[in-house]
């Protein structure tokens, strides 16, 4: 069954999973006006997600809406969904399955089932935060061209698997190795669109943090979000995440293609403190790499009315790009003084986690909230933001106003 | 209307329409033809208006061509002004 319909702001509306509910945009933390008018959002479902935020049918391009963000762990069947080309298969057989290890780079070429990579393997497990490189483009000004996401095209989950290093040790990785490739069953509806296939530096590969998944949040992953193996590179976007993964490439020559040439690419020098990708980069640009430290409020919206004396619980999630998160600050007067959040439970430095501040508004009037991250390096995020082209890296420090009665 | 998408669909035999794009309509206007027969076998049409309404012509035109060449989408040189139009005066800048 298909649900669309307009959002309307209603943050705080319980009844989550109903399909008659109102749920509230992801808009509705900003002013909605910062969202480009054709991005005015739709639910819509996907088979086996409940409604999310529709930003594009085909390929599907699908958002989590704020509520299913209040949890540190997001649920499977909200989980946000992105692909770049409409070529999917519509279902995989997990038994037909097969992954391809190889290139010029490998000690030889080898090819394993499911159940070989289950067997052969130590099995492992990590919580990480999965963000698109664009979450909250829609948020930029001026506006730049692409998915208008708002601040829903990210999740965290718990992701089991292998180590993609045990892998690639059983195969043997030449030391003139530069990257290893990875493809995935999806393609592009035309031969002449370029396949999207990515690299990552060997020495990510090799970190014991970087994983082949095949469960999320102790299920199956679900279609929509790479079934039946995904790569998860904890820390960095989501572009590197390849999805039903059928090819690992261990290359000794970077890979050129419009995906990681042309696309996913931040002026060089502009984001201090991110990691570098030595073969990828040139003078003028670098690939996306890790993910700056952010924060997101889920428990108030901009323009809420709250009542002098009422308690007003200001909480939501932070994450990084793998440092780990120290502290959260909340202020309620505009960033003139500032309080240490209470933090949620620890798990892990790739995780979402959880912050609540409770305050009580005196005075009738405005009340603007801020919160600001800030990660075991110490970095925080800006107040201005940074522009780029492809509109990546939004974390920008929230104002919320709240409309003290 | 209909029949141009199901023509488009046709020729792109791998991809199947994903539920609730048939729900996108474009406005009606000179060039819409050329939009469907050209944009549909790729994408849903919901991409214009996400797009809208922050590009202008050129802009509008720096994206078709883009589609073009960096997507490999066959576009007909000279339909790419036709397309740029219609989406400029139908979703362009103001």
């Amino acid at each position: 069954m298909i649900d669309r319909r307009r959002f309307i702001a209603g943050l705080g509306v319980p009844a989550l999973a109903s399909l008659s509910s109102t749920v509230s945009a992801a808009s509705s933390i900003w002013q909605p006006s910062e969202l480009p008018e054709g991005a005015a959002a739709t639910l819509d479902s996907l088979p086996g997600k409940v409604p999310l935020i529709k930003r594009t049918y085909r390929p599907p391009n699908f958002e989590t809406p704020i509520e299913y963000l209040r949890d540190p762990i997001t649920r499977n069947d909200a989980f946000f969904v992105r692909y770049h080309l409409s070529g999917i298969p519509q279902k995989i057989d997990a038994k037909a399955w097969r992954l391809k290890v190889g290139g010029d780079g490998a000690g030889r070429a080898a090819q394993f089932d499911l159940a070989g990579l289950r067997k052969e393997f130590e099995r492992v497990e990590i919580v990480a935060v999965c963000q698109c490189s664009g979450n909250r483009r829609g948020m930029f000004q001026p506006h730049v061209q692409g998915v208008e996401w708002g601040v829903g095209a990210m999740g965290n989950a718990r992701w089991t698997g292998i180590r993609l290093r045990d892998l690639l040790n059983k195969v043997g990785v030449n030391k003139d190795t530069v990257e290893i490739a990875f493809d995935g069953a999806d393609g592009p509806a035309m031969d002449t669109t370029p396949d999207f296939v990515k690299s990552i530096p060997v020495d990510r590969a090799l970190d014991e943090n970087t994983l082949i998944a095949f469960e999320m949040n102790g299920q199956p992953i679900p279609h929509w979000n790479g079934f039946p193996a995904r790569l998860i590179v904890p820390g960095w976007t989501g572009t590197y995440w390849m999805k039903h993964l059928t090819s690992v490439e261990v290359r000794t020559k970077p890979l050129s293609n419009f995906w990681m040439a042309t696309a996913y690419r931040i002026p060089a020098g502009k984001f201090k403190g991110v990691a570098g990708f030595k073969t990828q980069e040139t003078q003028a640009n670098q690939p996306i790499t890790d993910m700056v430290v952010n924060s997101l409020v889920t428990s108030i919206r901009d323009g809420q009315r709250v009542s002098r004396g009422q308690v007003v619980d200001v909480s939501g999630i932070a994450w990084d790009g793998g440092y780990g998160i120290r502290d959260v600050e909340v202020s309620t007067d505009g960033g003139r003084s500032w309080f240490l959040a209470e933090l949620g439970r620890d798990l892990g430095k790739f995780s979402f986690r959880g912050f609540r501040h409770m305050f009580r508004p005196t005075e009738a009037g405005e009340a603007v909230v801020m919160v600001r991250a800030f990660n075991q390096r110490g970095d925080t995020q800006v107040t201005e933001l940074i522009a780029n082209p492809a509109g990546y890296h939004h974390n920008v420090v929230q104002r919320i106003k709240l409309e003290v009665a | 209307m209909k029949r141009a998408l199901a023509v488009a669909l046709v020729a792109a035999a791998s991809v199947a329409a994903m539920a609730g794009e048939e729900k996108v309509r474009l406005k009606d206007g000179p060039g819409l033809d050329k939009v469907q027969q050209n944009c549909v076998a790729c994408h849903s049409l919901d991409y214009i208006p996400l797009n809208s309404p922050f590009l202008d012509q050129k802009g509008w035109e720096a994206t078709v061509t883009k589609m073009n060449k960096a997507y490999g989408a066959p576009i007909k040189p000279e339909d790419v002004s036709v397309i740029a139009e219609y989406l400029a005066k139908n979703y362009g800048k103001r």
